[in-house]
């Protein structure tokens, strides 16, 4: 049961996190597709200083220089994004998933290189910071306690006053209702786009480092992120795009997607005998459900996908 | 003015033209790119790597052998055609079939299951793998069409959902050592696509079937369908405008589910003309779903949303997939291919924009050009 609260904790922390890079980049008018492929890149930045900083870095260095890495990758990556999307016009759709084959193959040949340099026998994508990694945790009893538990929390509360009592945050949101009118009050559209891709990069690079640190100590970059960026965009649906509802909605995704990977330890589970495949599919699906009763009636940010042209009437 | 420079203008202001030379300029900027990541790598063997990528098959000194593997290539290219007239039909109404690599497993789960488990011939399974890919891509339709469901989020939803359904539906009539499926040659000879002796054309690879000369003859059925048929305007003006095509009185709810379907069954259609050639097995513990779809989004856009561009595209993007194959394995590694790929996909993004900024670049050239000749 404890093992299922922590699996549910730790998937919600990532959901959260990256559904809330979507949000805040849909509430500014550009829909981000591409999460996936930016959680895999910020993960890569991640992995790569935890592998390299020394063994005997403090835990806090440790832990805040393997976030800025991340982040900072996951930013530039979403500036692919950030420019075709906003300085060229381009479909928004196209890009993202353009980005989401970029990402894992970009990631792929990056490590493999690196691996290869090390030793020319490793020819795997595998990157390993086993020890970097306890930085992260801490026991509290049988509980496993993550930082990232917390950091998501945090970052869930700070996103609700920057997008509802702040100026930034009501201005951001102004641009993916009505950026004409917006623009008309001096607000600056394309900043305030470029703004929303950039958050949406950070959060989503982080939510791709918690991703590869949950459970294990090493990762191979072959598998991605496993569609985390996508259930993430139906979190975010789910969530209506408030801060609270998808903070709420991930907790729910993060327990189903948990019960994947806990569920022989229940023995009412184990002895229904249904197939594990079923388990993976379980968050896929009720996704779908979910999908199905939300979005009748959606509040997307009504101009979200359309590219700001400041011409056009 | 001359009248070789009013020539050159409109072959310039030519639309086709111009979706021509913007994949062209892709296709080069996407290769620049992958020869500076390899430089980047190793500089030594950046350049013997981008040719061995570029020269595929040709990578074989006898002819025989690089015929052979130019049939290969070929049936990888016909699915990935299908893959990309999949996105492209959906595309021309509006819709992104992101899904296309979920319904590409699903018609390979209802091929091999039919062959394999229920030992019937090429036929069923074929029209076995269109219907049930079309089913999915039914479902996403309908819920876009009812139930207001963003396709590409129901798509990829539905993606992982076949996967892990395919894989216990394959778990069924796989070998006993192996997570693989029964080889058709042993399993069930009567499912293998009948070679009608092409084959011989490229030096007995048996993989060779008319699967190929249906994908290419599907492509121009499209073009036909979308182009000059009541129908096929039908579709894109509710792609274009569907309050204008409601109230045009199209039924534009169903619309969306008959493109949802037709586009699932193109997919379909990929996986039964690539599993039935018995070129692969499926593997029952995949965890990922086969690249086969979204290399289809790649080849789509690069071929200018236009069935017969395709043709070449795909063949273009399979070419430098399985070129990724010969790359020096002790620098690179075969992903550099992928790489290039999405970043060409990447790139079709800016098509608009350079169609644009020519468009522009043309008409001030005129105006330039006009004033000066009334001085």
């Amino acid at each position: 049961m404890l093992l299922l609260i922590q699996y549910t904790l730790i998937f919600a922390s990532v959901l959260v996190l990256v559904a809330l890079g979507g949000c805040f980049s849909e509430h500014s008018g550009v829909i981000n597709i591409g999460l996936e492929g930016i959680m895999v890149m910020g993960a890569l930045g991640g992995a790569l200083m935890m592998k390299y900083l020394p063994a005997g870095t403090p835990a806090l260095v440790m832990i805040l220089l393997a976030i800025l890495a991340a982040v900072a990758v996951g930013m530039l990556f979403s500036l692919l994004l950030g420019v075709a999307a906003i300085r060229f016009s381009a479909d928004q759709t196209l890009v993202g998933t353009a980005l989401n084959l970029l990402g894992p193959a970009a990631a792929v040949v990056l490590v493999r290189a690196i691996n290869m340099a090390e030793s020319a026998d490793n020819v795997s994508s595998t990157v390993m910071y086993g020890q970097a990694k306890k930085a992260f945790l801490m026991n509290i009893g049988r509980f496993e306690f993550n930082w990232f538990m917390l950091i998501a929390l945090l970052v869930l509360i700070a996103s609700f006053i920057v997008l509802y009592k702040t100026r930034f945050g009501l201005r951001l949101m102004a641009c993916g209702e009505h950026p004409q009118a917006a623009d008309s009050v001096g607000i600056n559209v394309y900043k305030m786009r470029y703004a929303g891709v950039l958050i949406s990069g950070a959060l989503g690079g982080l939510g791709g480092l918690v991703y590869i640190t949950a459970g294990v100590s090493e990762w191979k970059f072959e598998n991605g992120v496993a569609g985390f960026g996508f259930l993430a965009l139906a979190v975010m649906i789910f969530g209506q795009w408030k801060p609270v509802n998808i903070g709420l909605a991930a907790l729910l995704f993060g327990l189903f997607r948990a019960l994947s990977n806990v569920y022989t330890g229940f023995p009412t589970l184990v002895a229904l005998k249904l197939p594990s495949s079923l388990y993976n599919m379980l968050p896929y699906i009720i996704s779908l459900v979910v999908l199905v009763f939300v979005s009748k009636k959606s509040r997307a940010p009504k101009a979200e996908g359309i590219p700001y042209d400041k011409g056009q009437r | 003015m001359s009248q070789d420079l009013r020539n050159k203008e409109s072959i310039l202001r030519n639309s086709g033209f111009q979706t021509i030379l913007a994949s062209l300029l892709c296709i080069v900027l996407g290769l620049l790119v992958g020869f500076i990541v390899l430089l980047v790598i190793n500089p030594l063997g950046a350049a013997g790597a981008i040719a061995a990528i570029l020269k595929n098959f040709l990578y074989y000194p006898s002819s025989a052998a690089a015929m052979k593997y130019f049939g290969t290539t070929l049936v990888n290219a016909s699915a990935l055609l299908m893959c990309s007239l999949s996105v492209l039909f959906a595309y021309k109404v509006g819709l992104f079939n992101i899904g296309a690599a979920g319904q590409y497993v699903v018609g390979a789960g209802a091929c091999l299951y039919c062959a394999l488990g229920l030992k019937l011939p090429w036929i069923v399974c074929l029209l076995a793998a269109v219907a049930a890919a079309a089913l999915a891509g039914g479902i996403s339709g309908a819920l876009k069409a009812y139930f207001n469901v963003n396709e590409v989020i129901s798509c990829i939803m539905l993606n992982w959902i076949s996967l892990y359904c395919v894989n216990m539906l394959l778990v069924n009539v796989k070998e006993q050592s192996t997570p693989y499926t029964t080889p058709l040659t042993s399993g069930n000879k009567g499912a293998l696509l009948p070679n009608m002796g092409l084959d011989k054309l490229f030096s007995n690879n048996e993989f060779v079937t008319i699967g190929l000369p249906l994908a290419v003859a599907m492509a121009i059925l499209v073009w036909v369908v979308l182009e000059k048929t009541k129908f096929g305007y039908e579709l894109k003006a509710t792609g274009l405008n569907k309050h204008a095509a409601k109230y045009c009185g199209m039924k534009e709810q169903r619309n969306v589910i008959l493109t949802m379907m037709i586009a699932g069954g193109l997919a379909g259609f990929a996986a039964g003309i690539y599993y039935l050639t018995g070129i692969e097995q499926w593997m029952v513990q995949q965890t990922s779903v086969p690249a086969m779809g979204f290399n289809g989004i790649a080849a789509a856009f690069l071929g200018g949303l236009n069935p017969i561009g395709t043709i070449f595209s795909s063949y273009f993007i399979q070419h430098i997939t399985s070129g990724g194959t010969y790359v020096d394995k002790s620098m690179y590694c075969s992903q550099i291919s992928d790489l290039i790929s999405a970043f060409i996909i990447y790139l079709c993004g800016f098509v608009l924009f350079f169609r644009l900024w020519l468009n522009r670049w043309l008409d001030k050239r005129d105006g330039k050009a006009k004033k000066g000749g009334n001085a």
